[in-house]
């Protein structure tokens, strides 16, 4: 993976020095906390509903397992044991003290890491492909492209007060695991006839009170052209974003507003007049990156049978249903990407205990070639096994309490903090997973639904990714009670689509049976048991669901 | 007297404390507990000169963000109306987490 130069060194332990100085200059007085609010801000914390947070940036959800070890020092030392994976593949920690927040930066920056760019109106923390580099179904590892695009929007000068906040992502395969096109911009890396490298451009996708997918503005821009084309969409919404409504100031808007063709059209001008300066890529740059990116030396193939791991797979059925669900092939014979759940049945989605994070650390120095990856749907992954080291890596995930096996499954959700952390929630959104998974938690009533994917958000900001959700989930207060509001049918995938909307909400007490009456709506309707929900879904429309709901109408 | 009311609506300033950020609520002392139990309970007629206190706190670097909840109170306890601030006077989220959280799962799949 990519190790910082000098240059990334100096400017974070410089950024470091800087804060603890500001933090000094709060806490004695000469900064008010309006003064204060920005630069914190600037640096990942924010003031939560109980306590400060720190939003810590895991650059396109890679980590080694040094990176992971010194989380769970920290979560020990100056939290509360413990962290929380998010949906744009980043970490919280929800209870430092302000005071200690220089010295955690401090301790963040000596394994290459910090919490720049996690707030603001900025290029936020650019996301990938979870599997990226190891994926058998992989046309181009994306992570060299993300780390330019992350070098080249770090304080980037002319982007840093933009309209509102910009999220990028990245994925290099077909099946598009990275939710591309709800973001600001998607890019789509794959190879032409020639094997050359290029990029499906999308812009002006996101989630929150205005969702909309993004429209596809360039088929396969080459890769040489990746940061002028990126500066020429920026420039664009730089200069034409609406700053008079933060509800209108993302560039979704701006692109629905202008129409897509238009913007289109503007992009392609201004990329004309820089696409040959300073930002044009010479090849010996992107070899120069993807050198940090080259699977480690003694990956190598190995038989694609594992005698080893078939004969245990027979004994051990926990392994054998961990295999099915959670485990996907390597681009390396004899290998696989195995998925760590974080979503132990009736346990909160995407949090880890420091010893959690620990044993994973160690199981990726001694089996996964020390690396270790987040997903934007809250789970951990180590991406090079071999399979004869599978039985023992399991093992171990079980008896850590991180063997679930239901990755992709209807008790692999992705819920938002809501209003057990977050000062912006109107409803709880933790509790509600944790029912739900309590509810379906049974291996074999999983098994039978199949892939499914619940997403719940606290609040229309959609953290949750709650629009994206097969089932979606939204909190909303109602004469001071928690309400939720169900939408059916929407996808993050290549298929992108909108959930809608499927008629009145449910009261927290009732939320979890209607769930359960659209799941089994779903098994009563679908053609068979190879149809899976969202298929079902978009072949049924919301008819069967409504009236199993709401009755007939 | 500081109690102003034994029972029925009424109000008290709550913020979260500087340096570490725990939510606080003013107290009769003019000081700031983590126990809503022991928050002074506000009339409408003080709660201006709470607020300006609570301002003058903020600029005293004790505490950030004041501001007034509405609270139910029975017998000299305060409750939070809203369900947010029920929460908050929780000092912390209303499920398990950490080593607790990890301590009931297991229990919950022994
Ligand atoms: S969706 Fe709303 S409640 Fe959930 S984390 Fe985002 S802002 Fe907070």
């Amino acid at each position: 993976m990519y190790r910082y130069d000098e240059f990334d060194q100096e400017f974070v332990t410089e950024r470091v020095a800087q804060f603890r100085g500001q933090v000094e200059r709060r806490l004695s007085g000469e900064l008010t906390e309006d003064q204060f609010k920005p630069l914190r801000l600037m640096n990942g914390v924010y003031l939560q509903l109980h306590a400060y947070m720190l939003r810590i940036a895991v650059p396109y959800g890679t980590l080694n397992a040094e990176q992971v070890r010194m989380l769970a020092f920290i979560a020990r030392k100056y939290d509360r044991g413990y962290g929380h994976f998010t949906t744009r593949q980043n970490l919280q920690f929800h209870w430092p003290a302000l005071k200690d927040v220089p010295d955690i930066l401090e301790h963040l920056a000596s394994v290459e890491m910090h919490a720049i760019q996690t707030s603001g109106n900025c290029i936020r923390n650019v996301t990938a492909d979870q599997f990226a580099g190891a994926a058998a179904d992989e046309a181009v590892d994306p992570r060299p492209y993300a780390e330019i695009l992350r070098q080249w929007s770090s304080l980037h000068p002319e982007f840093v007060f933009l309209p509102r906040k910009f999220k990028i992502a990245v994925t290099g395969a077909e099946r598009d695991r990275a939710a591309i096109q709800v973001h600001d911009i998607g890019l789509h890396a794959k190879r032409d006839e020639s094997g050359r490298i290029g990029f499906a451009v999308y812009v002006g996708g996101g989630l929150g009170r205005t969702p909309m997918i993004a429209h596809k503005i360039h088929d396969f821009l080459p890769e040489e052209d990746i940061l002028s084309y990126c500066e020429a969409i920026l420039r664009v919404y730089n200069l034409f974003g609406r700053r008079d409504n933060k509800y209108k100031a993302r560039i979704k808007i701006l692109v629905h507003e202008t129409g897509a063709e238009e913007i289109k059209r503007q992009v392609d001008a201004e990329w004309e007049r820089i696409r040959h300066s300073a930002l044009a890529l010479p090849d010996s740059e992107i070899e120069r990156i993807q050198a940090y990116f080259a699977l480690p030396a003694d990956l190598t193939p190995r038989p694609a049978e594992s005698v080893v791991l078939n004969r245990a797979r027979v004994t051990n059925a926990g392994l054998n249903q961990w295999i099915d669900q959670n485990v996907v092939p390597h681009k390396i014979s004899g290998h696989a990407i195995a998925t760590i759940s974080l979503k132990p049945i009736g346990g909160t989605p995407g949090d880890a205990t420091a010893e959690q994070m620990e044993l994973v650390a160690d199981l990726a120095e001694r089996y996964s070639h020390g690396e270790i990856r987040v997903s934007h749907e809250q789970n951990l992954v180590l991406p090079h096994l071999a399979l004869d080291d599978l039985p023992a890596v399991y093992e171990a995930l079980e008896r850590a309490g991180l063997g679930t096996a239901n990755a992709g499954l209807v008790t692999d959700i992705i819920a938002c903090p809501g209003l057990d952390y977050c000062a912006l929630a109107n409803a709880r959104s933790i509790p509600i997973a944790q029912r739900i998974s309590e509810r379906f938690g049974s291996q074999a009533r999983q098994n039978e639904i199949g892939d499914l994917k619940i997403k719940i958000s606290g609040c229309i900001n959609a953290c949750g990714h709650h629009h994206v959700g097969h089932i979606g989930i939204l909190g909303v207060e109602k004469k001071g009670e928690e309400f939720y509001q169900l939408t059916l049918g929407g996808s993050g995938d290549e298929t992108t689509s909108i959930g809608e909307i499927i008629g009145k909400g449910f009261s927290s007490d009732e939320v979890i049976d209607a769930v359960e009456t659209v799941v089994d709506t779903y098994l009563a309707h679908r053609a068979n048991a190879d149809e899976d929900f969202l298929a079902a879904y978009r072949r049924l429309g919301q008819a069967p669901f409504k009236e199993a709901l709401y009755g007939a109408t | 007297m500081f109690k102003a009311a034994t029972s029925g609506p009424a109000k008290v300033v709550t913020a979260n404390r500087l340096d570490n950020g725990l939510v606080v609520f003013l107290d009769p002392q003019g000081g700031w507990t983590l126990d809503i139990a022991e928050a002074r309970i506000l009339d409408d007629d003080e709660i201006d000169a709470a607020l300006a206190y609570g301002k003058e706190q903020d600029d005293a670097r004790i505490i950030v963000d004041s501001y007034a909840i509405d609270v139910q109170v029975t017998d000299g306890l305060a409750v939070p109306v809203r369900l947010r601030e029920k929460i908050r006077a929780e000092r912390g989220p209303t499920i398990v987490y950490g080593e607790a959280e990890r301590t009931k799962l297991t229990a919950a799949a022994d």
